[in-house]
This record gives C-alpha cells, sequence and structure tokens, in this order.
C-alpha cells in the first residue's frame, strides 16, 4: 500500500512537471501557430541552467554556483527563454516550416553539445552534484516527495492561472488574431513578428521552468533526458488534449503519461524477454499512431478550444 | 584536406539526392516534410529484402560487377527499391497528408510528418531489428590515388558519385525537357492557375511524391553501400538534408543539388577543426550561418 501510494506520488510529480511544459508549448502552438519542433532544447536549457546555477562547486566543470534555490530555478527558465531568443529572432519572419526546422535543428544541437562539452555539462556521463533544496531538514525520502509534489503542483496551478489570464487579456487576443489571420492584423497597426517572439520567449521560460523542476526532481540530467523523443510526448500529450485549450493541455498530459507508464510496465511484465528489447520502439509507433490518428480524426483534441467572444458589450462566456 | 574534401563530395551527392524530392515537396505542398529522410530507410531495407530475395533465385546475380561492392542483384534491387518507395511515398500522401490538407491546415502537416516519421523509424527497427546490416559482409579495400597528400577512395564511393550525378542527369531531362515537367512548375508557381490550363493537381502531386521516393531510395541504397543500414538512418539525416534544402532555397531542383555538395563538403570540413562527437550538430550551424547572411537560400525567392 506504502508503494503504489509513493509510487502514485512520483507519478503524479512527474506528470505535473511535464503538465508545465505542455502548457508552455500550448501558448506557442494553441494560442499562437508556432510549431515549436524541439521542445526539449528548451526544457534541457532550464534543466541544466537550474543545476548548473543551484548546484554544489565542481572541479571538473563550471557552474555550481550554490545559488539560492528560487533564484537558480528563474536562471534556468532565463536560459530558456534567451535560447528561444536567439531563434526566434533568426527565424520567425521566415515562412513556418524555417521555425520549424530551426527549432528541430537547436533540439539537435542542444543534445550534441550537451553530450559532448564536458567542461560545461559533465558531457555524457551528466550533471551531477546538486543537493536538493531544503532536503538535510527534511529527513524523511517520502515526506519529502510529498512536499515537492505540493511545489510542484501549486506552480502547476499558478502557471495555468497565468496562461488563462494571458489569453484572456487584450494580448492573448491579439495572438489568435495573429494566428487567424496575420494581414488583416497587420492593418490594425500590429507587428505580427515582435508579438510571435514574445509569446515564443514566455512559452520557452515555462517550458524551461519544467526543465528545471525535473532535474531537480532527479537532482540529475543527462543528455539521455533531453532526447528527441520527449518532444514528441510532448507534442502527443497537447494534441490528445487539445491544442489551443489549458485544460484539455493538462489532462492529455495525465492521459498520455498514464498511457506510456501503463504500457511500458505492461510489456516489462508481461511480453516475453525477446520482445522486451522493443519495448521503447512499440510505444512509440502507438505514439506515432496515437498523433497521427488525432490528426486525421479529431484534430481539436478531446478538449476543444473554446473561442472567446471578447466584444465588450457581449459577454465572453 | 583533401580527404575530407572527397569524402565530403561523396556525402553530398547523397544529400543531393535526398534533398531535391523534399524541395519539390516543400516548395508545392508547402510544409517541411520531417518523414522524408524515412524514405531513405524505406529504400535502404527494401533493397536489402530484393537483394537477398535475387541473390537466392539467381546465385550468378550475386557476383560483383568489376572492383565494386556493388552486386548485380544490388543493382536490380536498387529500382525495385526505388518503385517501392516511390509506391510507399504516394501511399502515405494519400492517408494522411492529403486528408489533413484538405481540411485546410499546412501545420498540422508538418505535426502528421513528425508522427509518420516516428512510425515508419520504428516499424521498421521491430520487422528487421535495431542492429546494423550491411549489403556484402565483404570488406572492400580503398585504392590509394596518392599518398601525399593522403587521399584514399573507395571504387564503390566513385560508383556512388558517377550513379547519382547520372540519376540527377536524368531528372535535369524530365524537368526541363518533357510535358511533365513544364506541368511541375507550373504548379509550383500558382497552382489555381495550373489547374485552370488543365493540369491535373493531385496527379501532379502524386508524381512529386513518386520522384521524390525514387530518388530517396537511391540515396538510401548508396548510404548503405558506403556505411551500414540501420532503422536511425532518417533520424541521421533529416537535419542534413533540411540544410541542403534551406542551403539552396526552398523550391529550388538545382539549388538542392548544389546545397547538398556544400553540406557534404562543409560538414566533412569542420570535423578537421572541431572534435567528431560535434558531427551531427554541423548542419544546424550551416543553416544558421545562412539564415544570417541570406534567408531564402542560394537560389530560393522570399515567399509568403
Amino acid at each position: 500500500m506504502m508503494g503504489l501510494i509513493s509510487y502514485l506520488v512520483f507519478f503524479i510529480t512527474i506528470a505535473s512537471i511535464l503538465a508545465i511544459a505542455v502548457l508552455g508549448l500550448n501558448l506557442q502552438w494553441g494560442n499562437t501557430g508556432l510549431f515549436n519542433g524541439g521542445v526539449v532544447a528548451f526544457f534541457g536549457a532550464g534543466a541544466y541552467g537550474t543545476l548548473l546555477l543551484g548546484g554544489d562547486p565542481q572541479s571538473d566543470h563550471i557552474g555550481g554556483f550554490d545559488l539560492f534555490y528560487p533564484l537558480a530555478l528563474l536562471g534556468g527558465a532565463v536560459a530558456a527563454g534567451v535560447l528561444a531568443w536567439v531563434v526566434g529572432r533568426l527565424t520567425l519572419h521566415l515562412r513556418h516550416d524555417y521555425f520549424a526546422i530551426a527549432t528541430f535543428g537547436v533540439a539537435v544541437t542542444f543534445e550534441n553539445v550537451m553530450r559532448n562539452a564536458e567542461g560545461l555539462s559533465g558531457g555524457a556521463k551528466g550533471l551531477r552534484g546538486f543537493t536538493r533544496p531544503l532536503e538535510a531538514f527534511v529527513n524523511n525520502g517520502f515526506t519529502y516527495n510529498v512536499l515537492f509534489l505540493l511545489v510542484v503542483t501549486s506552480l502547476l496551478v499558478c502557471t495555468y492561472l497565468f496562461l488563462e489570464r494571458l489569453i484572456r487579456s487584450p494580448y492573448g487576443r491579439l495572438l489568435r488574431a495573429i494566428r487567424e489571420d496575420e494581414i488583416a492584423a497587420c492593418s490594425l497597426g500590429k507587428k505580427p513578428d515582435r508579438i510571435r517572439l514574445t509569446a515564443f520567449i514566455t512559452g520557452s521560460c515555462i517550458v524551461g521552468l519544467a526543465g528545471g523542476l525535473y532535474a531537480t526532481f532527479y537532482a540529475f540530467v543527462s543528455p539521455q533526458d533531453v532526447l528527441p523523443t520527449l518532444t514528441f510526448q510532448l507534442w502527443a500529450m497537447l494534441i490528445v488534449g487539445g491544442a489551443g485549450n489549458n485544460r484539455g493541455a493538462i489532462f492529455g498530459t495525465f492521459l498520455i503519461w498514464g498511457a506510456w507508464s501503463a504500457s511500458g510496465w505492461g510489456l516489462s511484465r508481461f511480453a516475453p524477454v525477446e520482445v522486451q528489447l522493443y519495448t521503447g520502439t512499440m510505444q512509440f509507433i502507438l505514439i506515432g499512431l496515437v498523433i497521427v490518428g488525432m490528426l486525421l480524426w479529431r484534430p481539436q483534441g478531446l478538449f476543444p478550444e473554446r473561442l472567446v467572444v471578447s466584444q465588450s458589450g457581449c459577454k465572453s462566456k | 584536406m583533401i580527404q575530407s574534401l572527397a569524402d565530403g563530395i561523396l556525402v553530398g551527392a547523397i544529400l543531393s539526392l535526398g534533398a531535391i524530392g523534399l524541395t519539390m515537396v516543400m516548395h508545392i505542398l508547402r510544409f517541411a516534410n520531417f518523414s522524408h529522410a524515412e524514405l531513405l530507410s524505406i529504400g535502404a531495407y527494401s533493397a536489402l529484402v530484393f537483394d537477398a530475395l535475387f541473390s537466392g533465385i539467381l546465385p550468378i546475380l550475386a557476383n560483383k560487377i568489376g572492383p565494386f561492392s556493388m552486386t548485380w542483384a544490388l543493382t536490380l534491387s536498387m529500382f525495385c527499391a526505388m518503385g517501392v518507395t516511390g509506391l510507399s511515398a504516394m501511399l502515405i500522401d494519400r492517408f494522411v497528408f492529403k486528408r489533413i490538407r484538405e481540411k485546410g491546415d499546412e501545420l498540422s502537416m508538418v505535426f502528421a510528418s513528425f508522427g509518420v516519421a516516428m512510425i515508419i523509424r520504428n516499424v521498421l527497427g521491430l520487422i528487421f531489428g535495431l542492429k546494423s546490416q550491411l549489403y556484402s559482409n565483404d570488406i572492400v579495400f580503398a585504392v590509394m590515388i596518392s599518398s601525399d597528400p593522403m587521399l584514399l577512395i573507395k571504387p564503390d564511393q566513385v560508383f556512388v558519385l558517377l550513379a547519382a550525378l547520372l540519376i540527377m542527369l536524368v531528372l535535369h531531362f524530365v524537368l526541363s525537357r518533357t510535358t511533365f515537367g513544364y506541368a511541375l512548375r507550373a504548379v509550383a508557381e500558382n497552382p489555381s492557375l495550373a489547374e485552370v490550363s488543365g493540369i491535373r493537381l493531385s496527379r501532379v502531386i502524386a508524381l512529386v511524391w513518386i520522384i521524390g521516393g525514387c530518388l530517396a531510395a537511391a540515396a538510401g541504397v548508396f548510404y548503405g553501400l558506403n556505411n551500414h543500414i540501420n532503422p536511425v538512418i532518417g533520424r541521421d539525416l533529416v537535419l542534413p538534408i533540411f540544410a541542403a534544402t534551406i542551403v539552396g532555397g526552398i523550391g529550388s531542383v538545382y539549388g538542392a543539388v548544389l546545397g547538398g555538395f556544400i553540406v557534404g563538403i562543409a560538414a566533412n570540413m569542420a570535423l578537421l577543426v572541431l572534435p567528431s562527437g560535434y558531427s551531427p550538430a554541423v548542419p544546424f550551424m550551416i543553416i544558421l550561418a545562412l539564415l544570417l547572411v541570406r534567408p531564402h537560400g542560394l537560389f530560393g525567392e522570399p515567399q509568403t
């Protein structure tokens, strides 16, 4: 029973962290229509940024500045934002496929650099030497995990409320206006490139925040955590939940992460040994089928975007 | 230095073949197709199957041609693989991309291509296993062309380069001398006007996929001949091929050819100064550098 509860705590923690990332992605894709093909790079920037800033001093690579934890977490999110600014400045004014390719390239390059630049990131063996905040005061691992879960879920709620406010604000309306008809938005004196860039950076900071929390939870990050497959998983979560709907995004995350964990467990428990080697392969086929199937038969997701009529005088639903 | 140049030219020829198909699809259907590189894997693996089949039926076909490790069976297999891959490219379009296109969402196409790539890559892994395979287990020795500067070239490399150039020449004649070539350019310029002039849009699109698939299959076989075949060929080549199309300018077939060679040579040259671990990142650096200097590629035109 205790085992089940502590697994549940673990599961909800990871799912909540991923949900924060999916919310950030939803701002980019659902509300602004930006195809970010390298979500994992921004997730990774947050993860590495947080551990480098908040970690203990290291001899074999830079970092370990031992910053106050909330500052380190913020620093990770800012690192993701800076990365987004560089990519966005270069590609957002071009055709949308350039943006898709460039973000995909960023993810490949990020993983590659983290794997090779030992002086920066610890290379393939990853980044260790991080003491989780306040761990010394809570001597029980389970209690600590419960506390951490509380922090993560409250951050998830904060992110959700922030984004809900944001998309209901004039800024959110502007995002949708640009997504639907760029020329019309231009004719009203708006600057689509600028607005898209800010949305992209904001979304990436949120994804970076999730990355930072993820790295904090494990007190470790390695290039294995920033493989492009994570991008696919996050995308599947968003598209199943419903792009443009924040509640859908959170629901989709829990659903897909649950299905992913369950299929992995089921295959390792019941499948013959020679099949188990292909567990990952089969899981990825399933996730690919989910993505393509949703796009073909229910592109709006399980929770479609609810369009808000925000003209003054009309009551928004 | 010279060695890197020679190797780069060879890799470039393979990338060019892949990039031609991708640039045509991206131009006409206006989406970044992340599953294009998986067509190379389909080509490489179907050639492997046909090769085993032909050598089994007619053992005499398994003899090598001259100094190459290429056999008659493999040559035949390559043409069969081109057919299979062209057909699968067309079928993927019919069952996935066409249906999403009809809903009118360009961005969902990019996304769907991610999913398609994922499915193809892992299904291939499931069928053929995750281990690397080879067309021939014989060791082919490189021939020393000169000792100072050191230059080693495998006969296969020469063959691949010549074959790739021949395929590009054939494509050039198809595009510049046939009605289909004109129809293709018309559709790329203005799809609705082309339809008014009596061009069947769906047929041109299907043909573009078939041609793209054929070239990708040839590239896949050539890649397999020089390296090895494994299910992650697509994952490794998707970025270099995109880099080649962007360097050449999206939509320009000749740009894609040139772009392939530029990316191939640059990637090999970069390894002279960078540790080899960084090689997967080089195509992205090329893309970034180009976007800074000439965002629409060498031959591309600004498009909306």
